[in-house]
Formats: structure tokens, sequence, C-alpha cells
């Protein structure tokens, strides 16, 4: 059992799981860069630059659906407002991007964003200071979304809600915050929300290299998350929180503070949405209101679900596999995508009830690999 | 092989189960104290002005008819209930009144419930390794490693439970009595101060209820023990002092062959012969 030993986050670049599936994304990105750089236009196998932002959507996507699973299945924590922590993010990615405008925007306002001059402001609200510079947007997109579950866990796990109670809970927050961000005043652009944007670090966000470069750093993002994810669910950690999910009193008899523990893994996976929804503004032009709307947080859910639950893989396969499908769907005929995203929710947990991951080879237990030895140790 | 020899040698104290520093006080007195403690849900007086105290060391057997509120007892101490009145004190320093379940469980509390639970989805080995006595805060728990000692703690807990065969099944596959010996496992994991054990052999064979006699008057002596158990064959088997608890309160006290003769306990169990 040599894993066990290693630092808590390198262990699972040892897993065979872990490697197959960053040797898997490598692989398509590579492909799909490559299907772009290569081919020229109009040659079958070219893959446009409109195609590779989707599929660094779908990535953004996949590393919230990872998101999801460390909380839900891991922690038993099903939350249905993932999509604020997401939305969050991205208004923090969408603040900067705003700034980037400068003098660009319609009124031609130095400082001000258009919809801001439009309102007749004549100042900058306090909480915009500091988004001009790229270093303090990017540490909010991690400290807006961690702090808003911070906030929203102490409270809910101190008075130990859990179950129905508490995915109400997050529906309601994420319900609370979209109608917050509908409102003028608050300074957010309203529902038109955050367009337009010209660049960011510098590069336009019109050139197909930003583009790309958006989705390679999109994957490597999902790579980032998924194995930060891995490790904490093969810590020792991440052994108490399925204890915690499974027998919550039990786990307190231990002497293990079961809210602490809730309250660490739902703000990391709040700060893991908040990234995904930072890199998928860039690449999707808009942040808008819509983003905290409920249906997106029970959409995430279902991802997790039909992918299989409380295997990392199955969220990533579920999120690529529901939004593929969506795409497709909505080209051909977008009243119907409800209602098949419904039927195949029903046809998973009847037919398929781990999911997709369930259909994979079983992974054995990391503890397979050294046979009998602890227990000859022992005796020894 | 010494771990062998160590069990069989019954009269020897295992020393690896030995406590681990609790900062409990038993200077002056008993480890457990419960004075005056009352319960009510809904109305009904689960615990009815109950007294009970706990010598440091001691092996205490607590038996009653169904409902007689020891379960509602261990609930008390372990923090998972609150009580209307009374006071609960370990040792003379600390007041479990003010404390959760987890700051008692670190305080050297541990427990072994009535229905066994364990967590069904971690292996054996697992269940083993979340009990053992540990920093248990968030960022201590995130970095742990598994030390070989660790690992031989464990193999001889396993060993002791005759779990040794199956430390990698999921705990959730297990007999109804492996699951019970799963939780006395975890108990000695985390080398408590007093242990609180309830109904600890339902479900297993003649020969284990000796093994699980053998290991709690073993454990006795180091560390205080309070057994529930219906079964009147194990209680004489273990009983040094009996209590008995009927209606939320102390019967009878002393010697089981005091306590049998009693004829307010035999009222009690209406002939059915303790
Ligand atoms: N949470 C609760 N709410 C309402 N009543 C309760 C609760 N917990 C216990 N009781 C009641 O308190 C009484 C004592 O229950 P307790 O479980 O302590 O009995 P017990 O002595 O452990 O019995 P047994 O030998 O059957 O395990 C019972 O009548 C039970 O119904
Ligand atoms: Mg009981």
């Amino acid at each position: 059992m040599t894993d066990s030993n290693r630092m808590w986050l390198t262990r699972p670049l040892t897993e065979g799981s872990t490697r197959l599936f960053l040797g898997l994304l490598a692989a398509a990105m590579t492909a799909v860069v490559l299907m772009h750089l290569v081919f020229p236009e109009g040659h079958a196998l070219h893959m446009s630059i409109y195609t590779v932002t989707l599929m660094g959507k779908y990535l953004c996507y996949a590393l919230l659906a990872v998101a999801v699973d460390l909380v839900w299945g891991y922690l038993g924590i099903l939350s249905l407002g993932h999509g604020a922590f997401f939305a969050v993010g991205g208004y923090a990615m969408g603040m900067y991007l705003m700034r980037q405008i400068g003098t660009r925007g319609e009124y031609g306002h130095p400082v001000l964003p258009d919809f801001m001059v439009f309102l007749n402001w004549d100042q900058l609200p306090w909480y915009w200071h500091g988004f001009d510079m790229a270093w303090f947007a990017f540490l909010m997109v991690l400290l807006a979304p961690a702090a808003l579950a911070f906030v929203f866990g102490y409270l809910a796990f101190r008075s130990r809600v859990t179950g129905v109670y508490l995915s109400i809970m997050t529906q309601a927050l994420t319900f609370a915050l979209m109608l917050a961000f509908y409102r003028n005043e608050m300074g957010f652009g309203g529902n038109n929300g955050f367009t337009d944007f010209k660049d960011l670090l510098g590069f336009s966000l019109l050139t197909d290299g930003t583009r790309l470069g958006l989705f390679i750093a999109t994957g490597v993002a999902l790579a980032i998350g998924y194995v930060l994810c891995r490790a904490i669910v093969t810590s020792k950690l991440g052994r108490v929180s399925v204890a915690c999910r499974d027998a919550e009193a039990r786990t307190r008899f231990l002497g293990y503070r079961v809210e602490r523990v809730q309250l660490f893994i739902f703000v990391v996976s709040a700060m893991l949405a908040g990234v995904a929804g930072a890199l998928y503004v860039p690449q999707a032009g808009i942040i808008n209101p819509n983003q905290f709307s409920p249906i997106f947080s029970i959409e995430i859910v279902l991802w997790v679900a039909l992918g299989g639950r409380a295997t990392l893989y199955g969220a990533v396969i579920g999120a690529l596999v529901v939004n593929y499908a969506k795409s497709v769907f909505t080209g051909i005929m977008p009243e119907a995508w409800l209602f098949a995203l419904g039927g195949l929710f029903v046809f998973v947990t009847v037919f398929l009830p781990k999911g997709i991951a369930g259909l994979l080879p079983k992974k054995k237990r990391p503890d397979d690999d050294d046979s009998d030895t602890t227990a000859q140790e022992a005796t020894a | 092989m010494s771990i062998f020899t160590e069990f069989t040698e019954r009269d020897r104290v295992f020393d690896f189960l030995a406590p681990t520093a609790s900062p409990v006080d038993v200077r002056h007195g008993p480890i457990l104290y419960l004075e005056d403690v009352t319960v009510s849900f809904d109305g009904f007086r689960a615990i009815d002005d109950l007294n009970l105290t706990i010598d440091d060391g001691e092996l205490r057997c607590i038996i009653g008819p169904n409902g007689a509120g020891k379960t509602t007892m261990m609930d008390i101490i372990t923090g998972k209930t609150r009580p209307d009145t009374g006071s609960v004190w370990f040792g003379s320093r600390h007041n479990l009144l003010r404390m959760n379940e987890p700051d008692i469980a670190s305080l050297g509390i541990g427990r072994k419930f009535q229905k066994p639970t364990v967590f069904e989805a971690l292996s054996v080995f697992e269940n083993l390794e979340l009990a053992m006595a540990a920093d248990k805060r968030v960022f201590p728990t995130l970095t742990a490693r598994l030390t070989g000692e660790h690992r031989d703690r464990i193999g001889e807990v396993l060993e002791m439970t005759g779990l040794k065969d199956l430390w990698r099944r999921e705990a959730g596959v297990l007999s109804h009595g492996q699951k019970q010996w799963l939780e006395i496992g975890m108990l000695l994991m985390q080398r408590p101060r007093l242990l609180l054990v309830d109904e600890p052999v339902a479900g297993m064979t003649e020969q284990e209820m000796e093994r699980t006699a053998e290991l709690l008057t073993g454990l006795a002596g180091q560390q205080s023990v309070v057994v529930v158990e219906h079964d009147m064959g194990f209680v004489r088997s273990i009983a040094r002092t009996v209590t008995v608890l009927h209606q939320g309160s102390v019967l009878a006290e002393g010697s089981m062959d005091a306590v049998s003769n009693d004829p307010k306990v035999v009222e009690v169990y209406l002939g059915e012969g303790i």
C-alpha cells in the first residue's frame, strides 16, 4: 500500500484511473487542436473555431459537474444551487472583461462600463474597484464563490440542515441571486448582464489564437480540478466525507466535526465551480442573470446522475454527453429538448442506476494492489 | 505472532489498547457521574431522576426490560440527547452537558451502538482507520498518512476481532455478527477511557460471546466499561456490579446474585428468571 504514504496531493497521479483520464483528456484536446490547425478550412476533418469554443464550453461544464460530484457523490449534499457559484465566478471574470473595454465602449467612458453610463451613474460602485487588475479579478473568481459558499454552508451545516431541506435552500439561494442580479441597482448590468467583451490579458477575444488558448486553458483547469478532487476523495478526509454521507451521527461519535468537513468540501467545490464559470464567460461572450436560474442548477445534477455519481469521471462523461445531445437536439427541434432530457433521466434511473460510469469496467479498490501485506505485517 | 500470545494470556492487559492520554480528571472520584437526570419525550419520562456513578477502571453491566431507558442514557452521556434537568460529569473537570458529540468523543468516550452502525461503503480496514485515535480536524485529516505503526495497530485489532481475512471487504456486506465485531474493533481503535457498549453480543454465537466477554473483562482496569445487555448468561459471565434500570431510574444495584434475588427486580422481570 505504497500509495497511501504519498503526499495527499500527488497520490492520484499514481492511480491508473487518473492517468487514464488525464491521458484521454490530453489526447482529445490534442485532436481538437490539430483538427483546427492542420486541416484547411473546407477539409472534411477541419474543426472551425466556433466548434473549438463550443468544446471549451463543454469542458467548463465538465469541471462544474466534477465540482457537483464532489459534494453530491462523496459528501451526500445534493446541491441544487451550484449554478450560483458558477455564475458568481463568471461575473467576477465579466467585471474584469468589462473594465478591459476601457474607452472602446459605445459611450467611450474611460472608467465606467456602458451600462453605468446609460444609468447616469457618475462613479464606479465600491465593489467594482480593483477589477481592472487581472490578478485581483482572478483572485475574486476564487474568493467570491468561496465566500458565498462559506456563509451559506456555515449557517446551514451548523444548524445541521441536511437532505431535502438543504437542497431546497440551495435552490432558494440561486433563485434569490437571480432576482437580485436582474435589478439594475445592483450594478451588474441588470437583465442584460455583461457582453461585448474586447480582450483578456491583452489578447483580443475575437482572434482564433485567443480562443484556442482559452480552450486549452479550460482543459488544463479541468485536469487540475479533477486531480484536486481525486486527491481529496482518496485522502483520509475523503473517507470521512463518505462516512458523513452514509452515517452522519456515527461520524460525530468518532470525534469528527461533521459540519466542518462539509463546509470545507462545499467551499472547495464552490471555488471549482467559480473557476468553471470564469472560463465559460470569455468563451460564451456573455454573462447574464439567467446563469443563476434554478433550472440550470438542476440540469448540472442531471449530468452527474447520468454520468454516474461518486466517480468524478462519470460527471465529466455526463456533462459532455448531455451537452452534446443538447446542441444536436436544439438544432433539430428546440421545444423537445426538455422532454428528451427528462426521458433520458428516467431511462438512466431505471436501467442504469449507476449512470454511464456503471457500464465501464469496475475500478479496483486502491487497497487491492497490495494483496495481504497489512494482514501479514500484523501477524509478523 | 506476539499478538496471538498476548491474546491468549487472559490475565495480561493488551498494552497496545492502552487509552491515549485523556484530559479526564479522576483523582477525586468517579470517571462518570450522573445526578438527577430527567428526560421527557413528548411528556413521557424516558429517564426519570436517574443517578449513576461509574468508577475509574470499573466494568459495569446495566440491565433492564425493553424501554427502560438504557440507550437513552447512553445518548445523554455522548451528547446526542440533552436532558431536561440534572448534571452529567466526566471526571471532576468535564461537564458533558456543555459539549457536543465530537468533543465528547475526543475526550475519550467511545460508543458502540445497539444497532450496529458501520460505514457500509468503506472497507473493514477503512472503518478501523477512521476510528483510530488521531487528530481529527479537517486539515490534519486531509494530509494524514497511514504509517507502519498505524497499520500494525489496525492489524492487531483485525486479529482480535476475527476480521483479518475480511479486511478488504465492504463493511456493508458483513453479517450482523461481523458488523458487531467491526464496531467493537472501531471502539478499540479509538482507545477511549470510557467505553459504552450497547448490546454487544446480539447476533453472536456462544463462542463469539465468550470471546467478547474475554475482551471486555481484559479491557476493564485500564478503561472503564459500561455494558448494556439483555443476555443474562453473558452478563453473569462478566458482571462485577450490575445496575437494573426500570422506567428510567435505578431499581437495584449490586452483585449479580444480590440483584437477581431482589424481589423488586424479580417482579419487574415477571418471573422470566434472571
Ligand atoms: N427520540 C425519542 N423520541 C421519543 N421517544 C423516545 C426517543 N428515544 C427513546 N424514546 C422512548 O424512551 C424509552 C426508552 O427507550 P430506550 O431506547 O432508552 O430503551 P432501552 O432501555 O434501550 O430499550 P431496549 O432494551 O429495547 O433497547 C422508550 O419508551 C422509547 O420509546
Ligand atoms: Mg436500547
